[in-house]
């Protein structure tokens, strides 16, 4: 089934692209949207340890360490993602489970180690802070295709390179955004920039995307993401270690019944 | 051949999921608890404050490529003048086998079901650990064999529990001990702690809703209290239970709803426990979060030939607020409203990080109204407030 959606989206994609008309902004964006993730398909699995930095106004900071494991599934089924918390001691051994859905809510578990408990939480509440970052969690939520309708806006430098500025409108309910200004490079369509806009218009928070390594020969990834927040001044950074592919991982792994055993 | 070795094993270790085979996790923590009021029995020594101390270390060590686990974690508190809380437990001490959408797991460790949050109604596996807590998620370690089979259709488990762990009691004479002596337990089976009890669970995840479903059959972990002379007596019952476990997710509001029925404790019965969770994020255009909790018990059990519960008929409000800010603040209070008598219980839990390592807690429980033969008319003068500093390793 993995191998079909590649060949799928590339034969979509290699009469898709050059034929729509550079006027036609919301036909360029999605197609923009498709090539970045079509050149991101087929990684089947990976697990990346995170290091997240917690900064406030007045400098102050806070260090989290904590293990990603993602698994990719193919069209409209959303990723899993299972996140592990390592530090702060008192939270290690806390999970954080999610299964993304396309045209609905995301499902989302917690697992509090200290009474073993699987707690189900809701994913409406995708404002909410994840864990006290400045991440909302439809920040980190697996940016499926079909959770946004699109607009391409225009190339516009970034840093060293040209990019493809693109206009993502959230597609689900209870958005804390009205759109998010997404810059994907020309050269790998790899996202380098978010502008986080809320319901007034206003940027309000900016995430950056850097360092970015290819790793089995295909796949970029970013060293650094560094999300400001414009309204409370406060910035929390992601720092990735190395990225493993290909692990084997399966979907009994990620499922609840499985929370219990992953330390 | 051994120096091209080594770089086999150093990458081994670094590409571990838990990039260690062994860890050793866990914390120390000092606790002052204060009663603001004289005991309410003749006996009962008239403590004002209660310092104590607890250690919790939890080893974990993988082998066969992760596939295979040791877990042992003891737990003691110590150091109270006479608080009765002095104990040592092993939390978890077992061997845990997983395979492809399986596990196995063979030794002392802990289960929960559920999902409300006044009352842990289906719960069931573990004895709570009642000199740690009144509140009944302080669990004590179960001698257990667990199977789980997991995947599309949901998970599947079922346990053999060999060994009985009775309840301790503070006793009396102690704050929060209540009003008589306890006597040795005495069991319906005559097996007594060697019965060995079985549950199965099946529980699974269908669009928004959370279903599961459970089965108990063994030595009810509530024992009944039979005054005897002028003693109370724990009686431990054979029960059987059914327990039904439901949440709705929908949008910020999640409806929970628990429910058992139990045979062994005089007639059949059933207890239900059923509310919501609504959850306003960014109040106030901060980034703090604040939940309401609603939840309504109701429990149809006889007041004699089956353990007393203060759940009878009650009300439980609630609001959490977490803040949301870099040391992780959280406040929680609460109330249990009996709608039948005055009994009410307040508490308030809140708590905040310092710095990475150290978690600053601070509790309070307040019993009104309530008298005999509701069991907080035990420790209707016991209200306490209680500080603890943590340190986590």
């Amino acid at each position: 089934m993995k191998p079909v959606l590649p060949l799928l989206l590339a034969s979509l994609l290699g009469t898709a692209v050059p034929s729509f008309a550079a006027s036609d902004g919301a036909a360029r964006g999605l197609a923009i949207a498709l090539e970045s993730e079509r050149r991101d398909t087929g990684w089947r699995d990976s697990t990346v340890a995170v290091t997240m930095i917690l900064q406030d106004r007045r400098g102050q900071t806070r260090e989290r360490r904590l293990r990603l494991s993602m698994l990719e599934k193919p069209g409209n089924d959303g990723d899993k993602t299972l996140t592990i918390f390592d530090s702060p001691p008192d939270m290690a051994g806390t999970l954080f489970l999610s299964h993304a859905v396309v045209g609905a809510d995301d499902n989302l578990w917690l697992y509090l180690p200290s009474l073993k408990r699987v707690k189900r939480i809701s994913s409406s509440n995708k404002t909410g802070a994840f864990f006290g970052s400045e991440f909302a969690y439809e920040d980190i939520s697996a940016p499926e295709i079909g959770k946004f309708t699109y607009n391409y806006v225009g190339d516009k430098s970034c840093g060293r390179l040209t990019c493809f500025v693109v206009e993502r409108f959230p597609a689900y309910r209870n958005s804390g955004y009205s759109k998010l200004i997404t810059w994907f490079d020309t050269s790998e369509y790899r996202p380098q920039r978010i502008d986080y806009v809320d319901r007034s218009g206003r940027i309000l928070k900016v995430l950056t995307l850097s360092g970015y390594k290819r790793y089995a020969g295909r796949f970029w990834r970013p060293q650094t993401l560094t999300m400001q927040n414009n309204k409370t001044g406060k910035t929390t950074i992601l720092r990735y270690g190395n990225y493993a592919f290909g692990r084997g991982l399966t979907d009994a792994y990620f499922s609840q019944g499985n929370l219990r055993n992953i330390q | 051949m051994r120096s091209a070795l080594w770089p086999a094993v150093a990458f081994s270790l670094v590409a571990g999921q838990a990039g260690a085979q062994t860890s050793l996790t866990g914390s120390v923590a000092g606790e002052l608890r204060y009663f603001p009021q004289s005991p309410a029995f003749a006996g009962q020594a008239d403590d004002r404050l209660q310092l104590s101390t607890s250690l919790e270390a939890r080893f974990s060590y993988d082998f066969d490529g992760g596939s295979d686990r040791i877990v042992v974690t003891p737990f003691l508190r110590f150091g109270g003048a006479g608080d009765g809380r002095d104990h040592v437990d092993l939390r978890e001490a077992y061997w845990l086998h997983q395979g492809d959408g399986w596990s196995l797991t063979a030794g002392i460790d802990k289960v929960f079901w559920g999902v409300t949050e006044s009352r842990h109604l289906v719960d069931i596996i573990n004895q709570d650990d009642a000199l740690e807590d009144i509140d009944g998620e302080d669990k004590l370690g179960q001698p257990m064999v667990g199977l789980s089979v997991y995947g599309d259709h949901g998970t599947f488990s079922v346990y053999v529990l060999p060994w009985f762990r009775e309840r301790e009691f503070l006793g009396f004479g102690r704050r929060l001990g209540g009003p008589a002596p306890i006597g040795s337990a005495t069991f319906e089976s005559p097996d007594g702690t060697s019965h060995v009890d079985f549950a199965v669970r099946w529980s699974h995840s269908v669009g928004d809703l959370d279903i599961g479903l459970s089965y108990f059959d063994g030595t009810s972990r509530e024992p009944r209290m039979i005054p005897t002379g002028p003693a109370l007596v724990p009686h431990y019952d054979q029960i059987g239970q059914a327990g039904l476990d439901l949440q709705l997710t929908a949008g910020d509001w999640l409806w929970k709803l628990e429910a058992i029925r139990r045979s062994g404790h005089g007639p059949d019965f059933w207890a239900a426990t059923a509310g919501f969770e609504w959850t306003i994020p960014g109040i106030a255009g901060t980034g703090a979060d604040l939940g309401l909790i609603a939840e309504y018990s109701h429990d149809g059990r006889h007041p004699v030939l089956a353990p007393a519960t203060i759940y009878d008929d009650d009300l439980f409000l609630g609001a959490r607020l977490g803040l949301n800010d870099i040391n992780d603040t959280s406040l929680l209070a609460g109330a249990l409203i009996d709608r039948d008598t005055d009994a009410r219980v307040f508490l308030f839990e809140g708590q905040r990080r310092l710095g990475e390592n150290w978690l600053l807690s601070l509790e309070g429980r307040f019993f009104g109204g309530a008298v005999a033969p509701d069991p907080i008319s035990a420790i209707r003068n016991d209200d306490y407030l209680s500080l603890s500093l943590k340190r986590s390793f």
